[in-house]
């Protein structure tokens, strides 16, 4: 793979101490310790950094669903993987150059992704003979040649953080919240990283804790300065910004980036947001983040469950705003009988279902492409629906954006598809100026003259929407089946099939108004990738891969998911193998062999993680080998 | 729009062309007429009128009104209601459920609308019975209802509806009666200038599956026996010769005979405002005693406390104020950017 081919071909330099200082194109770190030691903070304030610097990245979070299980052991691991380049970064990286372990439990957990010869720094204080019992392990790692194959570096971080911080008058397990700093502090050195970004951060999360401020960048300069006297590390990194296209950029995760664009979708189209949530791991900080913003009007109502939650942005959609829910899949299993109103009513809502592995709870904070056939078919009847899914962090506020256009001017029910690996996962997103963003036509019924609440746009098939309070309008609407044009009850036999027809032809109707599917890579050629949601990043870093070793690959990454693009049965046919990999077992393959009648191959990984690049490339390799 | 503008409205205005499909002789149709009569007196424009229902034979309500009308799914009017009334605080929004819709498949929404006291106004029809699925026992059946799927008898105690409404610290909570057309449209005169959550139980007649079920209440010489009306600031008393009384001693309530030393000044004087709920629960808890009437009318009416809606809008009011409008060229920009030159 790229990235280990390019290290040794990169210009080497000395630092003014006489270690050398060698410039890479690309770097993996992991960090990973207790689920208390502060791992996801420490990852994110490298990324940030990273970021800030002009590094192109992608970062993969991994935390256990108990939110402290007992110190030490096995299930309470949690890590934070940044990928950091001067070059484009499609992936967290299959396997990591640095890993930094806070004890024996992490380590074991962890070390399979090292590389041969990578850099690895433990936490020496944790692996007494009660680290090492808590982890499982018999005999310490450090002593047993098990390690050989890579840069150890044992450091005492728990005891050379305590005395840095001697002088402030912390008690020890203050001291010891600090170690992570420390560790951060070496790992900036290790990359020749300012800790200045980090230092604003403190001072601007703690700002009334000043001893924390201190403490934490004591800590973190202790683990700098360590670096740089103790002459352990021969060698220093240097990566240099990425060319990424001109423009400002920031930072952004999926979850962040779906709130940002549901407001700028009201915005857009001038009408109120209101964000009916129940929190549910991984959708929770899309209701978080919405709730700041109360400035741009936003209404965020945490219900009482994840029904009161739909229904109540149902009833908010009636009253004429743009009502959206937040969710994961055991919620949307909740929703679908309310979903199924909203198709029956007509009225814009937009679903968000940030999937995770089930079914039931399931792995709460791992990810999965499993709701696929869920957000197709999950409904009882006939109830098609729009249904979207963006392919990286940053598509997430152009996802939310569209999923809102669509179901304002078709109204109806849009599902978006996100899943934990985008939600969680974080890249350079380039800001887009107020005039790129789409304009999103609204129009309330206003003219009792001939009104009927399902009177339907031609061009559309969308019925008006006639919000309470406007004089004259006042009319029914209901579950039950209506006839169309009047929506008053209706059971006749050839008018039921009528509206259930209706109401698909018009989601079917939508494939006129999305863009046509262009393949990335060869336009024709042995084997087209079809795919959907945060596969994205693996597939493109392998087809790119594959291609440079001359394979005619093409990648498909569908954006909309119903309806598809009109084109893509076209653009199918120009290759000789299909293969579809999902996070699941099979449901998008499903659904191509069903209406194309292809021979598209499914490639199917269920374990909570996303696909690593290799893991694609194998796979073309054994299609087209 | 001023008071002098209002339209003048009749009963008819509030009536549909749609055709009623209640059973012949259901105490639904009370109730219907004596809404839109009540609405005719509102002064409130009818567009401003929003009537959203569950499911249930309660929740056709709303086709046969001629205000907006949404008839949701069952259980949930509560909570499509909150999103209504969030969004829209100047509309007037009444919800009609059951005993089914509200206190089983609902029972969750109910509470949680009445504790964040969102300004609705819910009828609540109870007839004791599953009518539309064709006679199943319902949460507020009594201990042995032998009904379609309790052939031996149901064994699980029935909700008071009011004493839950009362537990969630409903704001306003009353009890009427389909066929007591007077005291019906008196009490939703109330509920509608209510500021909160209004919780209005109607004894409804399913002549069908559950005929007779509050005969002992309306059957014109029973009534007076078993039926104590709650007017605030009056002593509770009943019966034929108005020669009965309801007594507090200590936290008990007992039946007590006018007259041999024990006079009207000696009763429980109605306090419909008393915060606490503590005497509207005690009150609400008598229709299950033995002995005891069932009361009718205001249990309770709380006038001070404030509308989630309010609270809600003021939130975000207030922050718009501090903050100024929302800027979203400067949103997208927040926390640290970096830019990249060409």
């Amino acid at each position: 793979m790229l990235c280990r081919e390019i290290v040794t071909e990169m210009p080497t330099l000395v630092d003014i101490t006489g270690r050398k200082k060698e410039t890479v194109d690309r770097a993996v770190i992991r960090f990973c310790g207790d689920s208390g030691d502060g791992m996801q903070i420490t990852g994110s304030q490298f990324t940030n950094t990273a970021a800030l610097f002009g590094n192109d990245l992608a970062t993969f979070p991994d935390f256990p669903a108990e939110i402290r299980a007992p110190a030490g052991t096995l299930p309470g691991v949690s890590g934070f993987q940044v990928h950091f380049s001067s070059n484009d970064v499609y992936t967290p990286g299959d396997a990591v150059d640095v890993l930094v372990a806070m004890n024996p439990a992490a380590l074991k957990m962890n070390v399979a992704d090292l590389k041969p010869n990578g850099i690895l720094i433990v936490n020496l204080d944790n692996f007494e003979e009660n680290d090492l019992r808590k982890a499982q392990v018999k005999v310490s790692p450090l002593e047993d040649h098990s390690l050989d194959a890579y840069r150890l570096f044992s450091v005492e971080l728990t005891k050379l953080t305590r005395a840095a911080l001697k002088g402030l008058g912390l008690d020890a397990k203050s001291m010891d919240r600090c170690k992570n700093f420390f560790a951060l502090g070496m790992c900036y050195w290790l990359y020749n990283r300012s800790m200045e970004p980090t230092v604003r951060y403190l001072t601007d999360k703690f700002k009334n804790k000043p001893d924390l401020v201190a403490a934490n960048t004591l800590a973190m300069k202790a683990g700098y300065s360590y670096c740089e006297a103790t002459e352990a590390f021969q060698v220093s990194y240097e990566i240099p910004p990425a060319k990424l296209e001109p423009g400002t950029y920031r930072n952004i995760s999926g979850n962040a980036a779906l709130a940002l664009g549901f407001v700028a979708a009201s915005q857009q189209a001038g009408v109120k947001l209101f964000l009916g949530s129940y929190p549910i791991t991984p959708a929770s900080d899309i209701l978080h983040e919405l709730s700041m913003y109360k400035d741009f009007g936003v209404t965020t109502f945490q219900a009482e469950d994840e029904i009161a939650a739909i229904t109540s942005a149902i009833g908010a959609a009636y009253a004429g705003a743009l009502g959206i829910t937040t969710t994961s899949g055991p919620g949307m299993a909740l929703k679908t009988e309310a979903l199924g109103l909203a198709v029956a009513v007509e009225l814009p809502l937009v679903v968000c279902d940030i999937q995770r592995g089930g079914p039931s709870t399931g792995l709460p904070t791992k990810t999965e492409q499993a709701d696929l056939l869920q957000a197709l078919f999950g409904r009882n009847s006939e109830a098609p629906v729009p249904v979207l899914a963006p392919a990286t962090p940053g598509d997430c506020f152009w996802i939310a954006l569209e999923a809102s256009r669509i179901a304002i001017k078709y109204m109806v029910p849009v599902i978006i598809l996100s899943d934990g690996y985008l939600a969680n996962g974080a890249e350079p997103w380039k800001i887009p100026s107020i005039e790129d963003l789409p304009k999103i036509e609204v129009k309330y019924e206003t003219n009792p003259v001939g009104f009927q609440p399902y009177k339907r746009n031609p061009d559309t098939l969308a019925r008006p929407w006639a919000i309470p309070g406007t004089p004259g309008l006042e009319h029914r609407i209901g579950g039950i089946e209506k006839q169309d044009v009047t929506g008053n009850i209706n059971y006749e036999p050839l008018n039921h099939e009528h509206m259930v027809r209706t109401r698909a032809e018009k989601v079917a109707g939508i494939a006129q108004d999305i863009p046509e599917i262009v393949p990335a890579g060869d336009p024709s050629g042995d084997l087209l990738i079809v795919a959907w949601g945060s596969t994205n990043g693996p597939i493109t870093a392998a087809m790119n891969a594959q291609r440079q070793k001359g394979r005619k690959i093409g990648h498909v990454h569908l954006r909309h998911l119903n309806p598809f693009p009109r084109n893509l049965g076209e653009v199918m046919k120009r290759y000789k193998k299909i293969l579809v990999p999902e996070m699941n077992m099979g449901q998008l393959v499903m659904i191509l062999r069903a209406k194309f009648l292809v021979d598209a191959q499914s490639y199917g990984k269920i374990q909570g993680k996303p696909f690593k690049q290799s893991e694609i490339e194998d796979k073309i390799e054994e299609l087209l080998d | 729009m001023t008071t002098a503008e209002l339209p003048i409205y009749t009963k008819k205005d509030f009536q549909t062309d749609q055709e009623i499909r209640w059973c012949p002789g259901c105490g639904d149709y009370a109730i219907l007429s004596a809404v839109q009569m009540v609405f005719a007196d509102l002064k409130i424009p009818k567009e401003k009128l929003v009537f959203i229902s569950g499911i249930g034979c309660s929740s056709r309500f709303p086709y046969y009104m001629n205000t907006f009308g949404f008839h949701t799914i069952h259980g949930r009017a509560p909570a499509v209601a909150t999103g209504v009334k969030l969004v829209r605080p100047d509309l007037d929004v009444w919800v009609a459920t059951g005993d089914g819709d509200s206190l089983s498949i609902g029972g969750n929404h109910t509470i949680h609308m009445l504790r964040r006291n969102v300004g609705l106004k819910v009828l609540m029809f109870n007839n004791k019975i599953y009518g539309l699925t064709k006679g199943q026992y319902s949460p507020t059946s009594e201990v042995g209802k032998k009904a379609k799927s309790t052939p031996f008898g149901s064994v699980d105690r029935p909700f008071n509806p009011l004493s839950l409404a009362i537990g969630s610290e409903a704001t306003f909570v009353a009890r009427s009666v389909d066929v007591f057309q007077a005291h019906l449209r008196e009490t939703l005169k109330k509920a509608s200038t209510h500021k909160g959550s209004a919780y209005v139980e109607i004894l409804q007649n399913c002549n069908i599956f559950n005929d007779g079920a509050w005969d002992t209440i309306t059957e014109r010489d029973a009534r007076s026996e078993h039926v104590v009306q709650l007017e605030h600031g009056k002593p509770l008393i009943f019966g034929k010769n108005r020669d009965k009384g309801i007594r507090l001693v200590g936290l008990e309530l007992e039946v007590v005979a006018l007259g041999n030393g024990i006079a009207e000044k000696d009763l429980l004087i109605h306090d419909e405002h008393n915060p606490n709920p503590v005497y509207a629960f005690a009150i609400s808890r008598m229709d299950t005693m033995s002995g005891f009437p069932t009361p009718i009318g205001v249990f309770r009416s709380i006038e001070n406390v404030p509308q989630y809606e309010d609270l809600v809008n003021q939130q975000i009011a207030d922050v718009q104020a501090k903050k100024g409008k929302g800027d979203l060229a400067k949103l997208l920009r927040a926390g640290d950017t970096w830019e990249l030159l060409a």
